[in-house]
């Protein structure tokens, strides 16, 4: 064992510590910078559409109407819409009991082509358990989606 | 009445704290030595009234008093009996009270038992617990009344949340509550250390049973929340990276990385700042995660009522309490002086890598939680998830798990690679042979590894017993032998899960069947049926292994009425190879019924090895406490021998 003295052994494990913390820290922000997933409602998505594949979330309003099942019986075409611009949205799965039409919904997914893809859906539970999305909205218009579906 | 004597005694218990810390404050000075006897008897009192607060609110639950808000609010005279308990603490106010009283039970438990401690540092424990414990006192007593009346008796009660209705909510909240607030006795012994400036082997030793008592309590916590949320949610996840989980995560990671440097601290006198810092660290994570769940600004089940105050009173709780611990270990911390040194190859460098890898995680998880708050703030919104957790905590997890298969085999202060090296081939073999035919097999990356490292710490965790007497063998080497092998476990589990699971999501006439990987599933017939307090759609599915004899799972869609809610009842069907999952889902307009199905190859290994981890803690705790029983007995023999000979 070397004679490094107990203080300078202090030091040396503060600078690893240190260093650790601080590689952790910035990894953290390079990673979130790449894996944050981003909250659109639909005319955020068609003015500046994300990169396709990159996860992200959609919120409004399910359109009326537009619940379409496919023959599979559990995949789900709709349009997701906030009154100024209108997504088409596919889904395979159990849709959430409070999805219906005419409903506001949080679709967690990516864009394939012209189309969102969600892997998960979050619908209005109910007075008590609104999506934190859905809560408060940044563009008026959601509000005023979320203010219908009450 | 029995409402009005549960305030009273909160209230008196508050009392008896401001009573705890002003003597304890006191008694540590010369003149205030009259004061050091009134220290232990208040700490207890003071856990005898709260506890009898606690009764009354279960009381009041069990006879479904509708004057009291809080049981008209989440409570129903229709619920059952288990329901009824353990609603008492399914709501903000009792579960805050719930806190609490596991806070005072804490302190008097540490007032009647602790014997080690320097008695000057006990005194500064205690005061520092009664400090803690004031803070919450307030914060119940002004902002979170759970015995206030309603000026009208209700009619009938609003119920429980369908979701809460499970057996779950009986052991998940206590459990994990007593894993939060146990590390606020690591916090007081942390302060109460810092004040009298007495870190040493000593402090270490009577701090640890402390730690790890509230780490297995928050292991045992963590594994039944990520078992209860993976069968109740139906999505047949374990874990989501949810910050109500990451919330009680942060906690035991510090509290791992604690339990790891306070065993240095105790063996060899070193890491003597460290240990105090983590001490506060873990705490401070523990009010961290109730500000996250209690102040509203995340939704989730576990956020009850959305009310800026009480966020806020938690937040200015949070600044006191760190900050100001985090003030005096900054003030201190130059006065603890230097521990022993140990070489770069020894025991003690690689528990100090894996406490930085383990703070290296739970920086990681703590600013994914935070970073969505904080963009709020600046109005994007935004979610981070798997894709964020999963690698970049892999990169600190991974490493950490190749160390923790060396270091139990090194010496303390200085050891060779040399000698353990021929040791660890075995292991090591075993890892690459695992993820390289993984790899092979065409597993993602992080399974892979997963599996790789999983098999070769399950072979190296129990190195540490080779050429020794099993019987003889103390109960703490034991302890940690399957800890790390029971983590070992739930990471195999956990890998195999992600790589081999598989989903089949179908809608299905009566009598159609799919195959889901060994099994065939058909789906017999749908009927309803009713509960307690429930009706629901149930449907009987057929499972055949292999052609052979069908065994009946009975998946189901629960409907609530008060409060009106539904809930999905996954049917689970465990084999010692995985686990079978089916959830009902709705049906189609053309009649057919949606099922999802998994088939999940040995997913249990994970909740499996959780609680191999909490009984190797439990098994270490035991054998710590029974030496030290042994040493108080010897000691006091030997105090009446001399007494004895001296008369």
């Amino acid at each position: 064992m070397s004679a490094i003295k107990a203080k300078h052994q202090r030091l040396v494990l503060l600078v690893i510590a240190l260093a650790a913390l601080v590689g952790a820290g910035l990894l953290a922000a390079w990673a979130l910078s790449k894996q944050a997933s981003y909250f659109y409602v639909p005319s955020d998505l068609v003015a500046h559409p994300p990169e396709q594949g990159r996860a992200v979330r959609l919120g409004g309003m399910v359109e009326k109407g537009s619940i379409r099942t496919m023959p599979d019986g559990v995949t789900i075409h709709f349009i997701v819409g906030d009154g100024k611009a209108r997504v088409p949205v596919r889904f395979s799965g159990i849709t959430p009991d409070l999805f219906v039409e005419g409903s506001g919904v949080v679709a967690e997914g990516r864009m394939e082509g012209q189309t969102f893809v969600a892997d998960n859906l979050l619908a209005k539970h109910d007075e008590k358990y609104v999506p934190r999305e859905m809560k408060d909205m940044t563009s008026a218009q959601a509000k005023a989606v979320v203010a219908d579906t009450k | 009445m029995i409402a009005e004597l549960g305030l009273a005694a909160l209230w008196m218990a508050a009392a008896l704290a401001a009573l705890q810390l002003i003597a304890g404050a006191l008694a540590l000075r010369p003149q205030g030595a009259a004061l050091r006897g009134v220290i232990r008897p208040v700490a207890m009192m003071q856990g005898v009234l709260v506890a009898l607060a606690f009764a009354a609110l279960i009381w009041l639950f069990v006879t479904t008093d509708l004057s009291v808000k809080l049981v008209a609010e989440n409570s129903h005279s229709a619920k059952p009996m288990i329901f009824k308990i353990a609603g008492a603490w399914g709501n903000h106010e009792g579960s805050m009270l719930l806190w609490v009283t596991i806070m005072s039970l804490g302190g008097a438990f540490v007032a009647l038992v602790e014997k080690r401690l320097a008695e000057d540092t006990l005194i500064a424990t205690l005061a520092g617990q009664a400090f803690v414990s004031l803070g919450f006192y307030a914060f119940l007593l002004l902002s979170s009344n759970p015995f206030e009346r309603l000026p009208q008796p209700a009619p009938e009660g609003a119920g429980l949340n369908p979701l809460l209705q499970d057996i779950g909510l009986a052991f998940h909240p206590p459990t994990l509550y007593v894993g939060y607030v146990g590390l606020s006795i690591a916090f007081s012994f942390a302060v109460g250390a810092l004040v009298t400036r007495d870190v040493g082997p000593a402090f270490a030793r009577a701090m640890r049973p402390w730690v790890l008592g509230a780490w297995i309590f928050l292991t045992l916590g963590i594994t039944a929340g990520s078992y209860w949320a993976y069968y109740t949610l139906g999505w047949g996840g374990w874990w989501f990276w949810d910050p109500v989980e990451n919330a009680s995560l942060m906690p035991w990671l510090a509290a791992t990385a604690l339990l790891h440097s306070v065993s240095v601290l105790a063996a060899r006198n070193a890491l003597r700042a460290w240990t105090v810092m983590l001490g506060v660290v873990a705490f401070s994570m523990s009010m961290v995660g109730t500000f996250l769940v209690r102040s509203g600004i995340l939704t989730s089940v576990h956020a009850f009522a959305v009310d800026p105050t009480r966020g806020s009173f938690i937040l200015i709780l949070l600044a006191i309490y760190i900050g100001g611990a985090l003030l005096l270990f900054g003030l201190r911390a130059s006065t603890v002086t230097e521990g022993a040194r140990f070489a770069f190859v020894s025991r003690e460098a690689s528990l100090v890598f894996n406490n930085v890898m383990l703070c290296g995680i739970l920086g990681i998880v703590l600013v994914g939680t935070l970073y969505p708050l904080l963009t709020e703030a600046f109005g994007v919104k935004v979610s981070v998830g798997p894709p964020y957790f999963n690698p970049v905590s892999a990169i600190f997890a991974f490493p950490m798990i190749v160390v923790m298969a060396v270091g139990p085999l090194l010496r303390w202060k200085d050891d060779g690679a040399r000698r353990v090296a021929p040791v660890l081939a075995i292991p090591a073999l075993v890892a690459l042979g695992g993820a390289g035919a993984a790899f092979a097999a065409h597993v993602a990356l992080l399974p892979a590894l997963g599996l790789g490292l999983g098999g070769g710490l399950a072979v190296a965790s129990l190195l540490p017993l080779r050429g020794r007497n099993l019987r003889r063998t103390p109960l703490p080497t034991w302890g940690m032998v399957i800890s790390h092998f029971g983590l070992a476990v739930a990471l195999l589990g956990m890998a195999s899960e992600a790589a081999f699971s598989i989903e089949k999501l179908a809608a299905l006439n009566p009598g159609e069947s799919r195959q889901v990987g060994p099994y065939a599933l058909s789906l017999d017939r749908i009927d309803p049926v009713a509960g307690p307090n429930w009706t629901a759609l149930q449907a009987t599915v057929s499972a055949r292994y292999a052609g052979g004899a069908p065994v009946v799972l009975n998946p189901q869609a629960r409907t609530f009425a008060n409060p009106p809610g539904t809930r999905t009842e996954s049917a689970l069907l465990t084999r010692w190879n995985g686990q079978l999952y089916v959830v009902l889902g709705e049906e189609g307009e053309d009649g057919r019924w949606q099922m999802r199905f998994w088939w999940k190859p040995f997913v249990p290994l994970i909740w499996l090895g959780g609680l191999l981890v909490g009984f190797g803690g439990l098994l270490a705790l035991i054998g710590r406490v029974a030496r030290d029983v042994k040493r108080l007995v010897a000691v006091d023999k030997i105090a009446f021998r001399r007494e004895r000979q001296g008369r």
